[in-house]
């Protein structure tokens, strides 16, 4: 192998060494002289009318510069869609400081700049505001009756019912129906939501936005504003986490964009973590599964159906039931989803959305179907495999999940697991072993790249992508450096910058497959450059050659395995005669090749739990997780983004919640010492596999994406480890101690 | 937070003198609790006088038993020697406690002092009497999985967070404090109070009083073989208990000379009650002896919804606390 193949060889992050020094700034680091703090003032109240708001004591503070509130701040646009985002749901957008109207609890009601940060926070708690409450609803069980989901938004598919469900069920030897149920959880990044807007001398913005996606700030910004691109350059090199929180403009963008043209200064805003909990988190909801089977465990009947809470200004969807249509061979389907409109802010994706919880109530009505007509639940899954995406009547462009359940049990040791629950304990811990299947999409959107290759050899490649954690400044670097040919310290990658090449919002795990590809197209179209200059060196060893008859490695481009035969890379620049070669890209699905398939990823959990008898305590001692995802670039990166998928799905099935007390409509835990996030302590084993999978058709990588498939099936799988071990069915996450006492 | 002036106390009396003509100023040593108030704006003081500088961050021998200076930090003395050794149940409580990074900072004396975590004391935007006496209680009719459920009173049902101070009842130690008047001595079980209609006050001492040190008493050194801390809580390390108890025996073969338990997650104080220690007596350590023990300390218990499953826990992890301690696992 050459010793530029990089492509599913481990390699360290490339930024890692400036994460760990602190030089990797993020959004709020970001400083100019004479820049201003903005604090946002946050609603008590969850629904109503704000009657007074008097900031005569904060203003008389020396320091503050001024307070704005709905009374003063301007309204730069009218219409609803000069707001809308790439990733807006169906609906009127939320516009901070428009009017008094209070629609969510701790809405921004006010911005404080001061000249610091100290004065702007304490000026903010001697503002008074005085209200005129109305009697929020927020919970989504008290009436659950939900309206048709709109179909607007991108990405999110009606589901389709097949065959006659209702008559299938109530004629299947076997029945099974029960009622699952979640509450809100919040995505807290480590990172708070943050803008540094810097007026520059000529008047232009310059934007520092915790974003998964510059473009999309960039748009907001310039369409509620008016301003052209040159005029608000959006920047974000760093992320500290997302988790789908980035993928709308959050209002502090708003707030700091709007302080800085009124008051012609640089302005920062970042919110506390309180506020954090102030806008999108992944929405309660409540879902029915009904199973008909033989006696034998085959399908014969799968019904689900959700209901997902919204705000009442948005109609928040995301992909919840129509797993259920997909996941196994089942004739007669039938499949709803609602939403019943609340006081709370609108729900936001927030990893592997829909999938994560539709997947957690679907997958443990699975297992419990298995006790039901007594088959071990792996051989339930097998006997009902999907060979083909039902739900669509496609064949998958690949599907390993076989392969994941087979080499995901013989880890685990599946094989030695008793068939009854309670049968397994050390002193006073039950022990349970559970498994539980995982879907997610592999897709790919366009998106462009440049690519700019220098006569000394260095290359720079960039995007407007972002890193969001995941490892995509060290993926994009990898398969640049294979194109090309190049040592890894040779490439540089840009990213997160609006004057760079569009990328897509950073979401979906799709950002391997697409801006991976858009590298992997410009770096072949400055290679194709390189060729033909190598071709005319004096006496080439490439003169006769076509480009598909070479390749790049180690610095040169040769006849492939011909390690004789190379021109350097340096020496066909030369002799072209140029200084750098220079390409831009814009990749483009094959939509036509990739429309005749699904494309999925798939993955197998299984869990080995220890449940204190007396004490309900739980313990994930254990876990496999088998992943199908097809070509994996970065093995490294990619076995983190399973591990942390994991870990949240541990954390996600024992303890996460956002407690909402409906009295005042407002969710009572937010901060992080009582939202609990799983901690080292709760983590115990995890071994993570990565089947074969070859697939040519979801990219030209052959990459799927695994961002999010790692979270899918865990919680399920904890579940029904914890039913194995004692006999309890829980069906309400998270599962806290009290649950099994 | 609030703009506020500090000054680093020169000497006990001066910063004890400081604080009884200012009723705006506060004490501040490690700031873990504090710091995190005042940025929530439950706490507004004016002045901080901070402890930190003082001489009273020893852990000496006395002739009473160990004595922990109040400035000894908390991981200095879960670590320290004597304390291991003497009062192991005293380092397992800290250790079961906040994180490293805060055991560092948090002293013993602020231990002591640590307001509730009651949700709705530390959110301005909702009624709490503890914070603004007279609003009334949130928590009684909300979400009260954090708060009490023993010795509350219909103006608030919140619990004293601390681990330590499980441990600490269970002891019996002893605290010395000085006010602007003088010195006075209290006993453990004296220094917190339950919050019947004042339930802004969270213990039994003036605001100028400064915990100088606290006693660990000589012959607390007979449980340093059968005890044990079990905290029960929602994640295995950096969360509050949910019900924990200091479980301590001193034991004569298999029977017990004498039984020291302690809730802690249950009451505005730790929670003791000597009859039912009373009832292991020159007992057998049996799981029915001490079932009638976690009846007994659970007597007039009142569930208040997200909180009612406390009583059965408490109940379970009395008899387990026990059972353990009684077995010399720790
Ligand atoms: C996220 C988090 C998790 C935590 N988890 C736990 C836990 O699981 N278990 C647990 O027990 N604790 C926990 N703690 C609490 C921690 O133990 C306390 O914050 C700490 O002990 C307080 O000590 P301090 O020195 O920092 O007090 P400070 O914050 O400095 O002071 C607290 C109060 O005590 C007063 N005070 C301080 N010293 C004296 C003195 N000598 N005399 C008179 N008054 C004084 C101050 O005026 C102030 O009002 C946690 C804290 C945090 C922030
Ligand atoms: S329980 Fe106490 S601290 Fe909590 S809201 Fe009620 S009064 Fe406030």
């Amino acid at each position: 192998m050459a010793a530029t193949t990089y492509i599913g060889r481990s390699t360290s992050r490339v930024d890692g060494r400036a994460k760990v020094t602190g030089e990797a700034k993020y959004a709020a680091e970001f400083n100019t002289p004479g820049l201003t703090y903005g604090y946002v003032i946050s609603s008590d109240i969850a629904k109503g009318k704000i009657t007074k708001i008097d900031a005569s004591d904060a203003l008389s503070l020396p320091g503050v510069l001024q307070v704005f509130t709905h009374e003063n701040a301007p309204r730069p646009a009218y219409f609803d869609r000069k707001f809308k985002d790439d990733d807006s749901p169906v609906g009127d957008k939320f516009k901070p400081l428009y009017s008094a109207e209070i629609q969510f609890s701790m809405q921004p009601i006010g911005l404080v700049v001061a000249d610091s940060f100290e004065v702007a926070r304490y000026a903010a708690s001697l503002v008074k505001v005085e209200y005129k409450a109305e009697t929020p609803e927020t919970n989504l069980r008290q009436k659950p009756k939900g309206h048709k989901a709109p179909t607007g938004k991108t990405g999110f598919t009606p589901p389709k019912s097949r065959g006659n469900a209702a008559k299938a069920y109530k004629n299947a030897e076997v029945q099974f129906e029960a009622e699952y149920f979640h509450m809100p959880e919040h995505h807290n990044p480590m990172e708070m939501f943050a803008s540094t807007v810097i007026v520059e001398e000529d008047g232009k913005l310059k934007i520092y936005d915790k974003t998964q996606g510059v473009a999309n700030s960039q748009k907001y910004i310039t369409k509620i504003f008016g301003l052209s691109k040159e005029e608000a350059r959006v920047i974000n090199p760093f992320m500290g986490g997302g988790f789908g929180s980035g993928l709308r403009p959050q209002y502090q963008l708003y707030l700091a964009v709007m302080a800085a043209r009124e008051l012609n200064r640089s302005v920062r805003v970042v919110l506390t973590r309180q506020q954090m909990f102030s806008f999108g988190h992944r929405p309660a909801t409540l879902q029915t599964v009904s199973l008909g089977a033989t006696k034998d465990g085959m399908l014969q009947a799968i019904k689900h159906e959700a209901l997902g809470e919204t705000s009442r200004f948005e109609e928040y969807t995301e992909v919840v039931v129509n797993w259920a249509g997909m996941l196994y061979h089942c004739d007669n389907v039938e499949l709803g989803y609602y939403l019943r409109n609340l006081d709370t802010y609108t729900p936001l994706d927030m990893r592997a959305p829909g999938s994560v919880t539709g997947i957690a109530a679907f997958e443990t009505a699975i297992d419990e179907l298995s006790y039901k007509v007594g088959i071990d639940p792996l051989e339930l899954r097998l006997k009902n495999y999907a060979e083909k995406n039902e739900f669509e009547g496609k064949p998958f462009s690949s599907k390993e999940l076989r392969a994941c359940y087979a080499q995901g049990a013989a880890k685990f040791g599946w094989a030695k697991r008793p068939a009854q629950p309670r049968s397994m304990r050390e002193g006073t811990k039950l022990i349970g072993w559970g498994v539980a299947t995982g879907m997610w999409d592999a897709q790919q959107q366009k998106s462009a790249a440049k690519a700019n290759l220098s006569v000394d050899g260095k290359l720079v490649v960039g995007s407007s992508t972002s890193d969001i954690g995941t490892g995509t400044y060290t993926a994009m670097t990898m398969i640049a450096a294979e194109t090309l040919g190049l040592p890894l310290d040779a490439v540089t990658f840009k990213l997160g910058d609006t004057t760079l090449p569009v990328a897509p919002l950073e979401g979906g795990s799709w950002t391997v497959a697409s801006v991976g590809s858009a590298v992997k197209e410009a770096c072949e179209a400055v290679a194709k450059k390189v060729f033909s200059m190598a071709k005319d060196v004096k006496d080439s060893p490439l003169s006769g050659a076509s480009f598909d008859e070479v390749e790049f490695v180690d610095g040169k481009v040769q006849l492939k395995g011909d390690y004789s035969s190379g021109v350097s890379i340096v020496e066909a620049m030369r002799a072209g005669e140029v200084n750098f070669i220079e390409e831009e890209t814009t990749t483009m699905p094959n939509m036509l090749k990739q429309m005749q398939y699904a494309r999925n990823t798939h993955s197998a959990v299984f869990v080995e739990v220890e449940v204190d008898e007396d004490l309900g305590q739980i313990c994930v001692r254990r876990v496999v997780s088998a992943i199908a995802g097809g070509r994996v670039i970065s093995p490294k990166t990619a076995r983190s983004q399973i591990l942390g998928g994991v870990v949240w799905g541990i954390s996600m099935a024992l303890e996460e919640e956002s407690v909402l007390d409906h009295h005042f409509g407002r969710f009572m835990n937010h901060n992080l010492a009582e939202y609990h996030v799983a901690v080292n302590a709760d983590i115990h084993n995890i071994d993570v596999i990565f089947v074969e999978e070859h697939d040519d058709i979801v990219n030209p990588l052959g990459a799927k994406g695994l961002g999010e498939i790692g979270i899918v099936g865990v919680a399920a799988a904890i579940g029904n480890a914890i039913y194995h071990a004692t006999g309890k069915r829980v069906r309400e996450l998270p599962i806290t101690l009290d649950k099994l006492l | 937070m609030n703009s506020f002036s500090y000054t680093r106390a020169q000497a006990v009396e001066t910063a004890a003198r400081e604080v009884s003509t200012n009723h705006t100023a506060k004490f501040i040593a490690g700031g873990t609790n504090l710091l995190d108030l005042m940025k929530e704006n439950v706490e507004r003081p004016t002045r901080l006088v901070d402890l930190t500088r003082l001489p009273l961050n020893q852990i000496e021998d006395t002739d009473k038993g160990l004595r922990l200076g109040a400035l000894a930090t908390n991981a200095n003395t879960a670590y320290d020697e004597r304390v291991e050794e003497r009062y192991p149940l005293l380092s397992k409580a800290i250790l079961a406690g906040a994180s490293a990074q805060l055991r560092n900072m948090a002293t013993d004396g602020g231990n002591l002092f640590q307001r509730t975590r009651c949700y709705y004391f530390y959110d301005l935007a909702t009624p709490c009497n503890k914070r603004e006496p007279g609003s009334g209680c949130s928590a009684i009719t909300g979400y009260n999985r954090v708060c009490g459920i023993l010795g509350t009173s219909e103006s608030c049902i919140a619990t004293h967070p601390s681990d330590m101070c499980v441990a600490l009842a269970a002891l019996k130690a002893t605290v010395n404090v000085t006010g602007a008047t003088g010195e006075r001595t209290v006993e453990f079980a004296d220094f917190h109070r339950l919050p019947g209609n004042e339930p802004e006050r969270d213990n039994n001492l003036k605001p100028d009083e400064i915990v100088t040190s606290i006693d660990l008493p000589a012959d607390g050194e007979r449980f340093a073989k059968n005890f044990t801390y079990l905290k029960l809580r929602d994640r295995a390390s950096y969360a509050f208990a949910l019900v924990s108890v200091a479980a301590a025996l001193d034991m004569d073969g298999d029977t017990i000379k004498e039984a020291r338990v302690a809730l802690g997650g249950v009451a505005h104080k730790p929670w003791r009650k000597a009859e039912a220690e009373d009832l292991l007596k020159g007992q057998a350590a049996t799981k029915v002896n001490f079932e009638r023990v976690a009846a007994s300390l659970l007597e007039g218990a009142k569930g208040y919804g997200s909180n009612t499953f406390k009583i059965e826990l408490a109940k379970r992890a009395i008899v387990r606390a026990l059972t353990m301690a009684a077995n010399g696992q720790h």
